[in-house]
């Protein structure tokens, strides 16, 4: 057997331009496969690591989906507002024990600012109910302060102490800024693998300030009211994006659900997180059932290719065949050597994939995060990959069975003269 | 008076059900010691003898006794086994695997054959140092064992061949036109040289060539259409 091994390795490299061309084309569909699993995996992760902790998400009456996507995962925008006065009437009931008011709507380059209170540093939770930790400086008090996620530092190069300008809208760069109120940085927050590293956290009183002289979205000509002045207006806000609920006990969680989606002031929306969830995996599961298959069918045509050159090659190879019939070995041992090939090739594919997707994961993952908030983490093989790694194997065997098997017939035929 | 190393008793065989048979042998012997010079038309039936003898092939009837051991009592694996152990073969050309080196093409006889290597490995301190002796014998010296077996001409690849099919001290040595492709004086050389060596070894030889000015270094010569039916009916046609 292990001269057999000798043999396939040998005779592999002896060929090495054509099946290193099968090496290749195998180790990129591992890598397409791999991959499309790896994102499928993290994705999930990243956003399940994103909330946790809290009962109930409330907003606008919307759809469940896209109130959990722009309320935890900022990925779009809220169609609609919560009224302030809905909001304390909904924090007031008492199965609740903490509420994290929300309000979402402007950026700084990019990055969205998310307008809160301190219950948010008390009470929000993320991954395994870990709460935010800073890694400098503390929350905001007064209304030109800011904390911020630690992607937004880090990629900004921002440290505490340095000015900062907020943008209206989600543009990257605004035509319409808010540069006459900057905002002190005074914390930021450690890394959570979550959408909060990209957010610029401010109170609800700085987005009614900096909004103040704004009107339906576009700033008042001629009116400016100076930093130093807001306080003299109410900066209690009119609107709020979202809430998060936490209660006091799991079980009123249908009853204040209830409660909020027959809100009688305005039309609401409460969902529970992980039945949302659910739900975005349902509707993504297609998609990624869909991306797989066709990942699944490029590793079969890479296999189908492994097929094709080393059948090929057969033909030119029934000499050397002959010559080992002729020393002894047994139409078995060809179809081991052929076998052990076929693996072999397969076997250097895979690796070849896993190394191919390491380097694209290590490559691609800071801008996967900074960009999606989708946490990549850079890794050979996790556990759920393993076994299309073992399918991939099984399947590479299998194809090696079909040259190995001709190879076989064609040595009986041919016995120790091949009629070429 | 020791058993003969081929006796062929009644043997009959075609390569397709509804052919003429391509062989039919009454009776064939050939004893220890001999250096039978076999020769026939090309098609007569010569490469398939061999491949019978070397247990590749069955007949539709009939026995083949190698060292008294009937080839056709066996199963397949089994007269793989007994090929490894007991026959070497040199065929006309393209007969080293393009990969291996010199060496590794020589000691790829032991690595099918257990009794090859333990018997080579009494005729030199390691197998490497059987394979070097041999290829010395052979005239195939150090700088041409290293190189590529691609690069070596067609003789010396038939030098090298001849040293596969003696390592391990085989009973029976069969060579199928092996010097077909080389040139007259190159034939010569590589005849005296193979049977010397089979000679040294006591190593029975079976030669089969077309050509018969070769013929002269053998004890024996015969020609297939002496003992095989179809052939002598075709040669009388």
């Amino acid at each position: 057997m292990s001269h057999l091994f000798a043999l396939a390795v040998r005779s592999a490299w002896n060929r090495r331009l054509t099946l290193g061309l099968t090496v290749i084309a195998i180790a990129l569909s591992v890598a397409l496969l791999l991959g499309v699993e790896r994102l499928r995996a993290d994705a999930r992760e990243s956003f399940s690591q994103s909330v946790s902790g809290t009962d109930l998400v409330i907003g606008a009456r919307t759809s469940p989906i896209q109130l959990m996507l722009y309320s935890v995962f900022r990925i779009g925008d809220a169609t609609n507002n919560v009224r302030w006065q809905s909001y304390q009437a909904i924090a007031a009931r008492p199965e609740i024990a903490w509420t994290i008011p929300l309000s979402l709507g402007d950026s700084h380059l990019g990055y969205p600012v998310l307008g809160t209170d301190g219950a948010y540093f008390r009470h929000f939770r993320h991954g395994r109910a870990q709460p935010l930790e800073f890694a400098g400086g503390a929350p905001f008090r007064e209304i030109f302060e800011t904390v911020l996620g630690a992607d937004v530092a880090e990629r900004l190069g921002y440290r505490l102490g340095d000015k900062i300008v907020l943008n209206h809208g989600m543009g990257d760069v605004s035509v319409a800024g808010h540069s006459d109120k900057p905002f002190t940085v005074v914390g930021i927050l450690k890394r959570t693998g979550t959408p909060v590293d990209r957010t610029v956290h401010v109170s609800l009183a700085a987005i009614e300030a900096i909004h103040l002289e704004w009107q339906g979205g576009a700033p008042i000509p001629g009116v400016s009211i100076p930093p130093q002045h807001v306080t003299k207006f109410d900066l209690t806000p009119k609107n709020i994006t979202a809430i998060l609920v936490g209660l006091r006990s799991r079980p009123d969680v249908f009853r204040v659900q209830r409660y909020v989606n027959e809100f009688r002031d305005e039309p609401l929306l409460a969902v529970l997180p992980g039945v949302a969830l659910d739900e975005l995996w349902r509707i993504v599961g297609v998609v990624e059932r869909t991306l797989f298959a066709i990942s699944a069918m490029v590793v079969t045509v890479g296999l189908a290719g492994l097929v094709a050159v080393v059948l090929a090659g057969l033909n030119e190879r029934r000499r050397e065949l002959a010559i080992l019939r002729s020393v002894g070995a047994r139409p078995r041992d060809i179809f081991v050597l052929l076998s052990i090939e076929g693996l072999f090739v397969t076997l250097c594919g895979i690796l070849g994939g896993i190394a191919i997707l390491a380097a694209a994961t290590a490559a691609l993952s800071p801008w996967a995060r900074t960009h999606y908030g989708l946490v990549i983490e850079p890794r050979l093989v996790s556990l759920g990959e393993l076994q299309w790694v073992l399918a991939v194997l099984a399947t590479g065997l299998l194809a090696a069975l079909i040259p190995a098997w001709r190879a076989c017939r064609l040595s009986l035929a041919d016995g120790l003269t091949p009629r070429l | 008076m020791p058993a003969p190393v081929v006796h062929i008793e009644n043997l009959r065989f075609r390569w397709r059900r509804g052919d003429a048979p391509c062989l039919d042998i009454a009776g064939f012997t050939i004893d220890g010691g001999e250096r039978v010079f076999l020769h026939g038309a090309s098609g007569s039936g010569k490469s398939t003898l061999l491949a019978l003898i070397g247990g590749v092939l069955t007949p539709e009837a009939g026995h083949v006794k190698v060292l008294d051991a009937d080839l056709t009592k066996m199963s397949g694996p089994q007269r793989d086994r007994f090929r490894a152990d007991h026959i070497g073969f040199i065929f006309q050309q393209f007969n080293l695997v393009p990969y291996l080196t010199v060496i590794d093409n020589v000691l790829l006889a032991c690595r099918f054959s257990r009794r090859r290597r333990e018997r080579a490995l009494a005729g030199g301190a390691t197998l490497h140092d059987e394979a070097v002796r041999l290829l010395d014998h052979l005239d195939i010296d150090a700088p041409l064992r290293a190189r590529p077996v691609v690069q070596l001409s067609v003789g010396q690849q038939q030098r090298v061949a001849a040293a596969r099919a003696l390592i391990g001290w085989p009973e029976l040595v069969i060579a199928d036109e092996p010097t077909s492709s080389l040139d007259a004086d190159r034939q010569a050389a590589f005849l005296d040289l193979l049977v010397r060596e089979c000679g040294e070894a006591g190593v029975t030889l079976v030669f089969v060539s077309h050509d018969m000015r070769l013929a002269a270094n053998f004890t024996r010569v015969i020609g297939l259409a002496s003992f095989n039916r179809p052939a002598a009916e075709r040669e009388a046609a």
